[in-house]
């Protein structure tokens, strides 16, 4: 529950979403989104191009602010909290954006050391380590000196990743990590999220809109289009559903031309939106 | 009639929010340079050399030539009246002054608005756009205190010393002027610039050149973080930031130059 504010002992969400609207000038993106992320757990936010994933992940990171409702990170009410506890926590998250967002005026490897050089104390040679391990875990060992411009679409997001790593965080965000990678880098990515949750217990929030990589990872699933959400359970809820356009979409899966499973996700966000929301989809024990 | 007013009612409003939310930029940048440090927060000294790098040294043979040129003009437009009063040994001091009080700190403001207002702008511009600003603060890292604060205490470090350069150089400019036409020699020329020069004509020009670099960090940085959209509007803001910041420039050099006739003279 959200109003469990003992902070640490982590009962409750980690994440909680309540009722969440979000506006550009006049033009309302989302319309009062729910949902809660527990501790350790994958969360994918699926969705069609324009549904507004991405400024879920922006107002979650507090980059946007909601018009109404209230999300609730590690027991704070993110709208209530100074900018000073804002910076705390957002020293225990990272986020990877869409298109990388590395600064192009720095090496890959200043890019990683950025957030250990801004908010810790420690030595030149501890952050170089830190950085070759956080470069070697996403498989980009021996690029720390190159310049963001030299680096494949791929490094960069890559690049992204270990940056995000970097502060050693609790909660990640990822903006489609793998959104136009080739598919052995992408699975690795997959890997490394499903590792990063295993050995690490962090908790993950993804955007994407690649089924395959979604179902692997995922531990819950958000369905989101035209800022709502039509469908939200787990990967066992998704498979185990009746529902006619469901069964069609999970059938898919294992097509893995990205176009076909782009025009799926079409076809069952425009049908489920006008049977209504799922019956039945509920967060389960 | 009242539609007129009107819009005169917005046009000031706009421009107060304007000038608003640049005090409000500096305020910000220059707390995170002087009281940030004592308060465990990064010093920004070692981003602010490299700035002034940038800034400052690169910009010197430029300034040399264009100020060493104007200080040829002035005494060329001067001595055209001198000549006739029969007065043209007051070239020397009407360079020295009217470089020292005016075009020195002027010019460079100029310049310093072409080279790197418009770099500021562009940089700054480019980083909202590509959600660099975005990845800064999510990592709980002040844009303004990281990217406007080096940038800042390299403008208020490097105008002056620019201004004083730019002076100088002007000076010479005048002395070649005064050696050729006016009987001088180089020793006499330079002594009589010095003699000419009261400490308030130079100092009250360095003032305004720190008021200057202070006008041109925040208009540039303010219309790079105001980037909207995509690529294309960096190019508006660049632009925009140019003449913003000369206009401001111009107009922080009257609301001081009026200051100084009115409170240094009396
Ligand atoms: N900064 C912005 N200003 C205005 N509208 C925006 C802005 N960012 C996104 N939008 C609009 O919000 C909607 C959702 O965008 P986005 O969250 O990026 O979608 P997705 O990530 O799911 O593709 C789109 O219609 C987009 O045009
Ligand atoms: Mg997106």
């Amino acid at each position: 529950m959200p109003e469990s504010t003992k902070e640490s002992a982590q009962a409750g969400p980690v994440i909680s979403v309540r009722d969440l609207r979000v506006q550009y000038g006049e033009l309302e993106i989302l319309h009062g989104i729910n949902f809660d992320v527990e501790l350790a757990q994958t969360l994918v936010i699926l969705g069609g191009s324009g549904s507004g994933k991405s400024t879920l992940l922006r107002t979650l990171v507090g980059l946007e602010k909601p018009s109404a409702g209230q999300i609730w990170m590690k027991g704070q009410n993110l709208a209530s909290i100074s900018r000073a506890e804002m910076d705390e926590i957002r020293k225990k998250i990272g986020m990877s954006f869409q298109g990388g967002a590395l600064f192009g005026s720095m090496t890959v490897g200043e890019n990683v050391a950025l957030p250990l050089r801004e908010h810790t104390n420690l030595e030149d040679s501890t952050i170089e380590i830190i950085v070759r391990l956080k470069l070697d875990q996403v498989g980009l060992a021996g690029f720390e000196y190159y310049m963001p411009s030299e680096l494949s679409g791929g490094m960069k997001k890559r690049a992204a990743v270990a940056r995000a790593l970097a502060m050693d965080p609790e909660i990640l965000f990822f903006d489609e990590p793998s959104a136009g990678l080739d598919p052995i880098i992408a699975a690795g990515i997959d890997h490394l999220i499903l590792q990063l949750k295993k050995a690490f217990h962090m908790t993950v929030i993804v955007v994407t809109h690649e089924l395959a990589s979604a179902f692997l990872i995922a531990d819950r699933m958000v369905l989101i289009d035209k800022g709502q959400i039509v469908a939200f359970g787990t990967t066992e809820e998704m498979r185990s559903s009746t529902h006619p356009r469901v069964r069609q979409f999970l059938d898919r899966v294992p097509e893995p031309e990205v176009s076909q499973e782009l025009d799926y996700l079409q076809m069952l966000t425009e049908n489920t939106r006008k049977a209504g929301r799922m019956a039945g989809w509920r967060r389960g024990a | 009639m009242m539609e007129f007013v009107a819009q005169v009612g917005d046009t000031v409003t706009n421009c107060l929010a304007y000038v608003g939310a640049l005090a409000s930029l500096v305020t910000r940048a220059s707390y995170y340079a002087f009281v940030g440090p004592f308060q465990g927060k990064h010093p920004r000294w070692q981003g602010a050399v490299s700035q002034a790098m940038d800034v400052g040294v690169r910009a010197l043979p430029i300034l040399s030539l264009i100020t060493f040129f104007i200080g040829l003009i002035l005494a060329l437009q001067s001595a055209y009246e001198l000549r006739k009063l029969g007065a043209l040994t007051y070239v020397a001091s009407a360079v020295a002054v009217s470089m020292s009080r005016e075009l020195g700190p002027l010019i460079t403001a100029i310049l310093v608005i072409g080279r790197s207002g418009s770099a500021l702008a562009a940089e700054i511009g480019t980083m909202r756009v590509t959600e660099e600003i975005d990845a800064l603060e999510t990592m709980a890292i002040e844009p303004v205190d990281f990217l406007v604060t080096p940038k800042f205490l390299a403008m208020i470090l490097m105008m002056p010393c620019l201004t004083m350069w730019a002076n100088s150089m002007g000076i010479l400019g005048g002395s070649l002027f005064g050696v050729a036409q006016a009987d001088f020699t180089w020793v006499r020329y330079i002594r009589s610039s010095l003699d000419a020069l009261y400490l308030r004509d130079i100092s009250t020009g360095l003032i305004k050149s720190v008021m200057f670099g202070i006008t041109i960090t925040a208009v540039g940085c303010h219309e790079g973080f105001s980037t909207g959209g995509g690529a294309e509007e960096i190019g508006r803001s660049t632009t925009q930031a140019v003449v913003i910041s000369i206009f401001m420039v111009i107009a922080v050099d009257l609301v001081f130059t009026a200051l100084f006739f009115f409170v240094g003279d009396r």
